[in-house]
């Protein structure tokens, strides 16, 4: 199994760091993974991103421009990436930022009030944890519990009394997945 | 076995200098590289004692570079395309006086002070010697995290095997990507240096001098005569490459560091079309793997060199294959990173449809 | 009393002639021998040139201090070029201007070993001019010996950032005309001015007082590096007689009476409490 994925949105919001959870994931789960921050021309328009692989084989190219998802927390990350999504792949969205939404027919589209169920846990910095969570339950490419390890080998030390709150966000975003 | 991490490029590399018992890092600030001096500054000396010194310009790191390297030292550098071309004088130098050190250029588009964005725009430079004189560095292109790792070690290895200045010619975008990484264990520091080394006068011995001045032209012929015997006998021994499916291949795909992932990449998607195509992925681009071109070239319909540049890698490409097969250019300039289905559209465009632009 | 000068020595020696056949060669009688640390053999300086009288100094205070075995020295790109051909210790050629960086470099990863440079006035003043101020503001332990005649001499007479106004050199055939080549450097009294440089001081070599005065200083700079004092820069205001067109009378006496009075000798800087 391979994923290709761009975490988009704009700087501050976190992308890079989601990215980044879920490549640490798949190294525990012993996958291949790249992780590449906004490079290129991709770092134009309004948009901080970074491409994500998690493979259970090697990894060529980190540089891709066809997506198997996108998840977007702002309006450009959509206008930009909707159309580079594969057939089949799909956009998970935060749909209390995002205004105009996705319209393909032929891509699963996850619309997730992120930026709301952010503030109802009193911390818009979880966004991207939620989103993340919607992300790993509609694609199971690493296992939820491995979320939790990654986390704490990203975050440093004395941030580590966050895990929680990340955690809970993150639980919160499953849930608006169903399969 | 040793530790497995996620880490991004410049890291790795930074690590991987501290790891292998570098002696000393000087270096000064540029971007996409700046991250290696930050790290060592924060790593490197509490762990092993390291000396990491931020010098007053790439002229004066390289410089030092030179001193510490004749005191016999294994000693690194890292800069990015302006600050390299900075230091091509003392480059020249220390290819002359035979010193062994290890750079790491991580390229950024060009010309001038062009863009921080990656580019392989430095390849003629940092191949065909890039300073003044006759003179050769030995050029590893790392295409992944754990190559930024592992040729820091070879590079030390290789430089000291042959007395001469290595680079890691590599790209922002690769100093930027995570990857898992293993690490090798830390080495010690060396702790005897070279008869040749300036250390002090050793007793009863004469005084060891390092220079590459020689006003007597039969004295400069002997040591240049040297110094090609040296490069000829590293283009015996030291050429490094990876193929990819080349036993079918009607078509290559070639270029170097990370673009030659992306042709592997666009490799997979031109097979699922049908299309026979294989990767040649030179490691090493000075030594040149020139043989490996000749060898494959009659059975081929054609080589499509991709690089981020204005076609430079592809003149050695075309002298290796010596006109058996068609060799055509892609690339992208000033930063922009072509991408697979880009390789495979101009691929399809120049070999299948038989279009020239 | 005043010093002795030049002409005053010049007029004692013819004075008194000295009888070679007799007593000059008795064992009994040496009063001078070349240092153990300089090689013996010829130099490719011009008659009458400061450089070899530098070059003994350095080397006298090397034997005398017991340290052939623990010093490195960095030669510059000038005249001085080849001093690793008479200097008995090892050294490394630097490109032009880079001394002190290349001598950064020995010193960082051998601290405990002498480290000098040994520069002329275009080497270090001139295209070295980065390399040297931030060796000195770093307050990088190394002694660096200054060689300041004013005058290209390797490339055969051009200006240089130390040549006075006025002075007629190759590049500056009428004169050096401070409005449009620049005022001459005061290297030694800028670099005096920063918190890393322990010890500043310039010297001539052109009485046998002066030579004395010169060894002490270098003797004495190379003290303060053992200590770990800092950046020490020993100035030597010296002749060029070759491209200056004299003979090493008349340049010697060009260096007392032009040099000096530009360029007054002297401690600039002392490491506190010294």
């Amino acid at each position: 199994m391979t994923q290709e994925a761009i975490f988009a949105g704009f700087g501050g919001q976190g992308v890079l760091s989601m990215g980044m959870i879920l490549a640490y994931s798949g190294m525990l789960e012993n996958k291949e993974v790249c992780w590449m921050p906004s490079y290129g021309p991709e770092m134009r328009g309004g948009t901080a991103n970074a491409i994500t692989i998690v493979s259970d084989d090697y990894i060529s190219s980190p540089i891709i421009s066809r997506f198997d998802s996108v998840i977007a927390l702002n309006q450009p990350s959509v206008d930009k990436f909707e159309s580079r999504v594969k057939p089949g792949g799909m956009i998970i969205y935060d749909s209390t930022n995002i205004l105009t939404p996705p319209t393909r027919t032929d891509i699963t589209i996850y619309n997730v009030p992120g930026s709301e169920e952010a503030v109802k846990l009193k911390n818009i910095k979880v966004l991207n944890m939620l989103m993340l969570g919607a992300f790993v339950r509609a694609t199971k490419i690493v296992k939820e519990e491995t979320i939790t390890e990654a986390l704490k080998q990203v975050l440093p030390e004395r941030y580590h009394k966050l895990v929680p709150l990340n955690m809970e966000a993150f639980n919160v975003g499953t849930s608006f997945v169903t399969n | 076995m040793g530790d497995l991490k996620l880490m991004k490029g410049n890291e790795a590399l930074s690590e991987a200098m501290i790891r292998a018992g570098c002696d000393a890092y000087f270096g000064y600030p540029i971007t996409p590289q700046s991250e290696v001096l930050e790290y060592l500054a924060r790593e490197a000396s509490a762990r092993t004692g390291m000396v990491v010194l931020q010098a007053e310009s790439e002229v004066a790191a390289i410089n030092m570079i030179y001193g510490a390297a004749g005191a016999g030292r294994r000693v690194m550098t890292t800069s990015s395309s302006p600050g390299i071309s900075l230091m091509q004088e003392g480059l020249s130098y220390i290819a002359s006086a035979e010193l062994p050190c290890l750079l790491a250029n991580v390229v950024r588009g060009g010309p001038g002070l062009g863009t921080i964005q990656p580019s392989q725009a430095d390849y003629f430079q940092s191949v065909k010697g890039g300073g003044h004189g006759d003179y050769k560095l030995i050029v590893l292109a790392p295409s992944s995290v754990q190559e930024m790792v592992d040729f820091v070690k070879l590079g030390f290895e290789l430089g000291e095997k042959y007395r001469n200045p290595v680079m890691i010619l590599t790209d922002g975008a690769i100093g930027q990507m995570m990857e898992k990484v293993v690490l090798f264990e830390q080495m010690p520091r060396k702790t005897e240096f070279p008869d040749w080394a300036t250390t002090g006068k050793k007793p009863g011995k004469d005084r060891n001098y390092i220079t590459s001045l020689h006003i007597q032209s039969e004295k400069m012929e002997e040591i240049n005569l040297r110094l090609q015997a040296k490069y000829k006998e590293i283009e015996k021994n030291e050429i490094r490459y990876q193929t990819v499916n080349l036993e079918d291949a009607e078509y290559v795909f070639t270029g170097f560091g990370l673009v030659a992932r992306i042709c592997i990449k666009a490799m997979e998607m031109a097979r699922a079309k049908g299309y026979k195509v294989g990767v040649i992925r030179p490691i090493t681009v000075f030594p040149f793997p020139t043989q490996v071109y000749a060898d494959v070239a009659p059975q081929l319909k054609g080589i499509l060199d991709v690089e981020m540049n204005a076609g430079q890698m592809v003149e050695d490409v075309r002298l290796s294959v010596n006109g058996a097969t068609k060799v055509e250019f892609y690339g992208r300039m000033g930063g922009m990173i072509p991408s697979p289905e880009e390789i495979l559209e101009n691929f399809e465009r120049i070999y299948i449809k038989g279009e020239t632009k | 009393m005043s010093e002795r000068t030049y002409v005053d020595i010049e007029a004692e020696l013819t004075d008194q002639p000295i009888n070679f056949d007799e007593d000059i060669c008795l064992a009994e009688n040496v009063v001078y021998i070349k240092p153990q640390t300089l090689i013996d053999v010829p130099m490719h300086y011009c008659p009458g040139c400061g450089h070899s009288t530098a070059h003994k100094i350095l080397m006298e205070v090397v034997d005398e201090m017991g340290i052939q075995e623990e010093i490195i020295g960095v030669a510059p790109v000038g005249c001085s070029v080849f001093a690793y051909h008479y200097m008995n210790v090892d050294m490394q050629e630097a490109a032009h201007g880079r001394a002190c960086a290349v001598a950064t470099g020995i010193k960082r990863i051998m601290p405990e070993k002498y480290v000098f440079t040994y520069q002329g006035d275009g080497d270090l003043a001139a295209i070295g001019t980065a390399e040297t101020v931030h060796a000195a503001n770093r307050g990088e332990n190394i002694l660096v010996v200054f060689i300041n005649n004013g005058i290209y001499g390797m490339t055969s007479g051009q200006m240089a950032p130390t040549t006075l106004p006025g002075m007629v050199t190759t590049t500056s055939p009428y004169g050096r005309d401070v409005k449009t080549q620049g005022y001459p450097l005061y290297i030694s009294n800028l670099l005096a001015n920063l918190p890393g440089v322990a010890y500043v001081s310039r010297h001539s070599v052109h009485t046998p007082n002066n030579v004395r005065k010169a060894k002490k200083s270098i003797a004495k700079a190379l003290e303060y590096q053992k200590q770990g004092l800092g950046f020490c820069m020993v100035e030597i205001v010296t002749n060029c007689p070759s491209n200056w067109k004299m003979t090493p009378k008349q340049s010697n006496q060009f260096v007392e009476e032009k040099m000096i009075p530009f360029y007054p000798l002297g401690d600039i800087k002392v490491p506190e409490g010294k």
